[in-house]
Order: structure tokens, then sequence, then C-alpha cells
């Protein structure tokens, strides 16, 4: 980028992590940043899409029933049944769904022209939805075995003695720092890295268009033409995280709600 | 040439996760091609596998901005 610069006379500023606080009333701890505005339209967005359409639904749906009928079915059946299994999933159902829709949502608003602003590339956001999910699998599993049955069955049964202390420790962290950890990382990290390399691709190719002479303008233009097939890109990045983030909740419920380990 | 050498880390990071994955879906369309109802129980585990293993690379990515400074 220094011979760039040298080039075009304006010097190249990449984007950096500041684009990503956008307050837009006050400053500070309590200011009104765009990504509470995003996830308040979301929020409002969701409740009147699967309110309107499930208090009309049809024997023979229509596109939009279609639509949710597929998602709920995605996550009721291909998800919670199949790995919580058949008998215990319907209460912790809501919790899926909503997790489900919310995430996958906020996403795609980081491709949704004049927003563009996934809400979980602020972790904050993705640690509230981790925190839910973490106080739900151990609140249901210290409510099945008790606080000592919940400290002894970190441990799988039938290890020799001498191992079970290492592994103790081993899957205390596990099932309490690392699996909180990387659940909340992964959603943040995958929305903040996707969002970061749309900015860089647009400044970037705004850059070369404009400001750069000679040939660069053509490559420029090129990156734009990347740009889409990177904004296609993220979508499957997006759909992706939402249903891995709920098929890993399921699979944290499933195991505390599973009879042995 | 200036730049940060974490950023250069984590580029060498994410190889191994990048051959994870790749192995993990590369044994997942195996399944699949072979054995085509099995298709929903595979799924499960390869992309229960697909997060750990992309676990590595966002810890990574998280670690390339904790040690830039």
């Amino acid at each position: 980028m220094i011979q760039l610069a040298a080039g075009g006379g304006e010097s190249y500023e990449a984007p950096t992590i500041a684009e990503f606080w956008q307050p837009l009333v006050g400053d500070g701890a309590f200011a009104l940043t765009r990504s509470m505005v995003v996830f308040a339209v979301v929020a409002i967005v969701i409740s009147v899409v699967l309110l309107s359409i499930t208090s009309k639904l049809k024997v023979v749906p229509g596109k939009a029933q279609f639509l949710v009928e597929g998602t709920y079915g995605l996550v009721r059946n291909g998800l919670a049944r199949d790995i919580i299994g058949a008998e215990k999933f319907k209460p912790f159902l809501p919790l899926l769904f909503a997790l489900f829709t919310v995430i996958l949502v906020n996403n795609l608003m980081g491709v949704t022209p004049f927003i563009t602003f996934p809400t979980f590339s602020r972790i904050g956001y993705a640690i509230v939805l981790t925190a839910i999910v973490y106080f739900t699998y151990h609140g249901v599993w210290i409510a099945r075995l008790g606080v000592i049955g919940w400290l002894k069955s970190f441990v799988p049964p039938g290890l020799p003695g001498w191992i079970v202390p290492f592994m103790w420790v081993l899957e205390f962290m596990t099932y309490v720092i690392t699996r909180p950890l990387t659940l909340a990382l992964r959603l943040f990290g995958n929305m903040f890295a996707g969002h970061f390399m749309l900015l860089i691709f647009t400044f970037g190719g705004e850059y070369l268009l404009f400001h750069a002479s000679g040939f660069l303008p053509v490559t420029g233009a090129l990156a734009y033409v990347f740009t889409l097939v990177m904004y296609g890109f993220e979508v499957v990045v997006q759909f992706l995280q939402a249903y891995v983030f709920v098929l890993l909740t399921c699979v944290y419920i499933a195991g505390a709600v599973a009879d042995e380990h | 040439m200036t730049g940060n050498i974490a950023f250069l880390g984590y580029g060498i990071a994410a190889i191994g996760p990048g051959i994870g994955i790749g192995l993990i879906f590369a044994a997942y369309i195996n399944g699949v091609a072979r054995q085509p109802e099995s298709r929903s129980v595979l799924q499960t585990i390869a992309f229960t596998g697909f997060a750990l293993t992309e676990a590595l690379a966002i810890l990574g990515l998280v670690f390339a901005f904790l040690f830039k400074s």
C-alpha cells in the first residue's frame, strides 16, 4: 500500500476496529449505538412476522408460512429432537427457536442494504446469549443431580482411580470455562471477521477506483465484483453460525439431561 | 514495511483448523455419498466436529488482537 499512496496523492487508510463502535446518541457506556437499534428492529420484525403468520395458519401453506414452518421444523426436528431426544426436548424448544431466529436475522442484517451491521460483531451480544445457554444447561444439570452429583458427573464412570483427579480438572475446564468461551467467541469472531473483510474490500476498492493512478482502477472494479461474491459467502457463513450455535446448545443440553455420560 | 507480527501468526495458526475442517467435510461428503440415508446422523456429527475445530481458528483471531499491542 506504500507504493499506492505515492502514486495516488491521498494515502490509503485501512478500516480499523473503530468502525464497529458507532454511537448514535450519547457516548460512553450508556450510549445508544447502531447495534442496539439494529437489535431492537430485528426483535420487532421477528415478533411481527411470526405472530402475523402463525395467527392465521392454513392447511395448504403459502410461501411465508412454508418458510416459517421450514425454519421451525429445522430447529424442532433436525436439531432438538434428534440431539436431545424425543422425550426431553420439548421444554427447551422455545429457547432454541428464539436463539435460532434471533441469531439468524441479526446476522443477515450484516448483508441487508442500508443496515449492513451484524449485531454480533459486538461481543457483548454474543456473551449475553451464551450466558443464557450456560445458565440453562448447568441449571438443568444441577436440578437433575444436585450440586454434589453435578460435580461428580464430570468424570465418565469406569476409569482407573489414579486418573480420576486429572480427568476431573480437564473436564471441569471443558464444561465450565472452554464451552462458554468458545460458544461466545465463535459467533462474535465469525461476524466480526466477516464484516471486517467486507469493509476492507469496499474501502480498498473505493480507494483503487477513485484515488489510484494507472491501471489500478481496473483492479478496483474487480475488487467490487469480488465483494459481491464475498457477500454471498457471508450469507452462507451467517446461516451456518446460527445453525452451529443452536446445534452446540442442543449438544450441551443433551449432555445435561442424559442419564449417563 | 510496517505491520504487526501477531496477524502473521494468526495466518500461520489458521493452517491447522483449515486442514482439520477440510478433513471433516471430506469424511462427511464421503459418508453421504456412500450411504445417502445416513445424512441426518452424519450432519450433526460433522457440524459438531466443524464447530470444535473452528474454535481453534477463532481463538487464534482473538489472541492476534490480544497480543497486538
